[in-house]
């Protein structure tokens, strides 16, 4: 008689065992390896960015001292105030003078590649304050695209050698561009600033959060805590299921359809934007909010009913604010995705060259994405900078706008 | 088949009163008839096996199970005379008179402090701040529960171990002054020593609310309660007095249950 032995004590099963233990260690290296692929590709492409979009917070400026004492431009305070202040001081001669200037100090050869529309800087400079007009004032003044990319080395050599004369001079540099965060769209890339389409982008962003958050919140309420389950709920229920999967540009035909045709006068606004991007918002909304809501345990829902609750009491004092978390990620979601959305906002005509930034919801605006979809398209090289400068202020936005989302979310979040 | 009724017992008044009252879920019929009066005077407790319906009944007597869209009642349950279940009566107003007790402990997410005043504030009971400290005080005082926590009320009510918190939930109940407390299985998620408790308590609010409880445990309800009924698929076989129903039940599938053959 043999001396029983457990069936877990021999060498096949350890063996077994040891098979498992090797599957578990294979998991876990292709999962850490998978994690820092991951990691190294973010880091590469945060790196890139940076580098390439580091120039295009700078721009190539010669510095030219005005004495406006001599000019003998004129600023009438109550056209100053106008909108076309600009070609009041325009008609006056601003350009001429300006580039005069330019040449009394830095010789022709450099005046004449004076960027062509430099005087609108000072046109600003005069606007905002035009005291100044009575004083000798020194400004940094962009110089032409030419000239700007032959002193990166680019361009024709007589450019090149040129820029590289002035620079030796001490007569160009590259700065800073401080005006990058505040000026809009201009066809020198020299010339061009954000803030046209980042306002652009958080008026579309607020109307786009103050359609879809409230509508989607409420459907999801109703959906899950009101409405009888029958055929027509689940046809609804499929049909948001499909919206939030349909194709972004359809709901740039839907916008051009639906609301240019009511509202034909707010084309390329940021009302019928942030409209048409809300539809897109809102299913995302609603499935999250649903889940959210079904999330909430139903014994709190029971226990807020018997101490005599109504229904809408038991919703908005109990199971909203248990739900807001994950109704809040959804809309997080939702909001970054409207946010880069491009495609409909070409549909709805937001891809129009606009040199002012927008002064409301139904003024002429871009966004940043399209922004950056329109310089990147653009043939003049100066631009490529920009166009990563502008992907810059595009993530740095979601950033904020994402990290005041989370904020909130953990605000809310408490434990049942 | 109808229900045994002891003829040996106290005429009293009932408070609520069920007259041939029987429960559908879609096409299932999970109560089957059940006729029974609730008095103030004694606890009256619902045994029987798992799905027996005694839990459905309990629910059935302050329209909980409304939330259940497929659930359907016919008969008749009244509350002081009136019927329950016509179409004038208000639910709200019911809930409040008709409190619950649930078999899992479920303060709300809130403090301690709010899980209490809640139910008197959303139905206006109390004038102003001290008044609804008061009624806090109070009614954690009956729960047994004020020593435990009156230095950290604004604690999460959540917090507190499974025995306060069913404690709590009891607390939370007759902060709205109810008539009829309905407790289901208050104590299958406790230990014995937090069961222990609930029992007392239990014996201390007798009298001031007309007391039904749902219990697994044949012992707690003999502990516990003065009446007993005990329900067999869907049926109320048999109600009586609570020592009756333990040492002399009338009916065989009462005798089998009680002495264990099955349940």
């Amino acid at each position: 008689m043999s001396e029983r032995v457990a069936p877990t004590r021999t060498a096949e099963f350890e063996a077994r065992l040891q098979k498992r233990y090797a599957a578990e260690r294979r998991f876990r290296a292709i999962g850490l390896g998978a994690i820092l692929f991951s990691v190294a590709v973010l880091l590469f492409l945060l790196a890139t960015m940076t580098f390439n979009g580091i120039g295009g917070f700078q721009r190539v400026e010669m510095d030219v001292p005005i004495d406006f004492t001599e000019a003998g431009i004129a600023a009438d305070p109550t056209a100053m105030a106008q909108p076309d202040a600009i070609n009041t001081l325009q008609a006056q001669g601003l350009a001429e003078v300006v580039s005069f200037f330019a040449s009394k100090q830095l010789g022709d050869e450099a005046a004449a590649e004076l960027g062509g529309d430099a005087y609108r800087d000072v046109a600003a400079a005069i606007i905002a304050d035009p005291s100044i007009l009575r004083e000798q004032v020194t400004f940094s003044l962009p110089v032409s695209a030419d000239l700007a990319s032959g002193y990166s080395g680019e361009g024709s050599p007589q450019m090149q050698a040129l820029a590289k004369k002035l620079y030796e001079e001490g007569k160009i540099s590259k700065n800073f561009d401080v005006g990058f965060l505040s000026r809009s769209d201009a066809t020198n890339p020299q010339q061009v600033g954000i803030w046209g389409a980042l306002k652009g982008s958080i008026l579309t962003m607020a109307v786009t959060l103050l359609l879809a958050f409230p509508i989607g919140v409420l459907a999801a309420l109703y959906l899950e805590e009101y409405a009888p389950k029958n055929r027509w709920t689940d046809l609804i229920e499929v049909s948001i299921n499909n919206l939030a999967a349909v194709p972004s540009i359809i709901f740039g035909l839907l916008g051009v359809a639906v609301f240019l045709w009511m509202f034909p006068s707010y084309r390329s606004a940021p009302l019928i934007g942030g409209m048409t991007l809300a539809l897109m918002t809102m299913p995302v909304i609603v499935i999250s909010g649903r889940n959210a809501i079904k999330a909430v345990p139903p014994s709190i829902r029971d226990g807020a009913l018997a101490v005599g609750a109504s229904p809408v009491q038991v919703v908005f004092h109990h199971v909203l604010p248990l739900a807001l978390p994950g109704i809040l990620t959804g809309t997080i979601i939702g909001m970054a995705r409207a946010l880069g959305e491009t495609a409909p906002l070409l549909m709805i005509g937001m891809r129009a060259f606009v040199a002012t930034p927008p002064d409301g919801f139904t003024s002429p605006a871009t966004v940043l994405p399209v922004q950056i979809f329109l310089w990147s398209d653009e043939i003049d090289r100066g631009f490529v900078e920009r166009t990563s400068a502008a992907i810059i202020v595009l993530l740095l936005f979601l950033l904020v706008m994402n990290g005041l989302a989370i904020y909130l979310r953990n605000k809310f979040e408490k434990k049942w | 088949m109808v229900t045994v009724v002891h003829e040996n017992l106290e005429v009293t008044a009932a408070k609520m009163s069920a007259r041939d009252v029987s429960v559908f879920y879609g096409e299932k019929k999970a109560i089957d008839e059940v006729s029974i009066d609730i008095p103030t005077e004694y606890v009256t407790a619902f045994i029987g096996p798992s799905g027996c319906g005694k839990s459905t009944f309990l629910r059935t007597l302050n329209r909980m199970n409304d939330t259940i869209p497929s659930a359907r009642v016919e008969g008749e349950i009244t509350l002081d005379g009136d019927d329950i279940y016509r179409s004038k009566m208000d639910v709200v107003q019911l809930r409040a008179r008709v409190g619950m007790v649930f078999q899992k402990p479920n303060p709300f997410p809130k403090s301690i402090y709010e899980n209490i005043a809640y139910g008197p504030k959303i139905h206006g009971l109390a004038e102003g701040k001290d008044e609804l400290d008061a009624i806090v005080e109070k009614s954690l005082t009956r729960a047994g529960l004020w020593n435990e926590v009156k230095d950290r009320l604004q604690d999460s009510g959540t917090a507190l171990s499974g025995g306060q918190q069913q404690r709590l939930c009891i607390a939370r109940a007759i902060a709205v002054d109810p008539e009829v407390i309905l407790m289901d299985e208050p104590c299958s998620a406790l230990d014995p020593i937090a069961t222990a408790k609930i029992e007392e308590l239990i014996a201390e609010l007798n009298g001031s609310y007309a007391i039904v409880i749902v219990t697994h445990s044949m012992q707690q309800a003999a502990r516990v309660s003065q009446r007993t009924a005990f329900f067999h698929l869907g049926k109320m076989v048999e109600y009586g007095r609570t020592s009756d129903i333990f040492t002399t039940p009338l009916e065989q599938r009462t005798q089998d249950y009680i002495t264990g053959r099955y349940g």
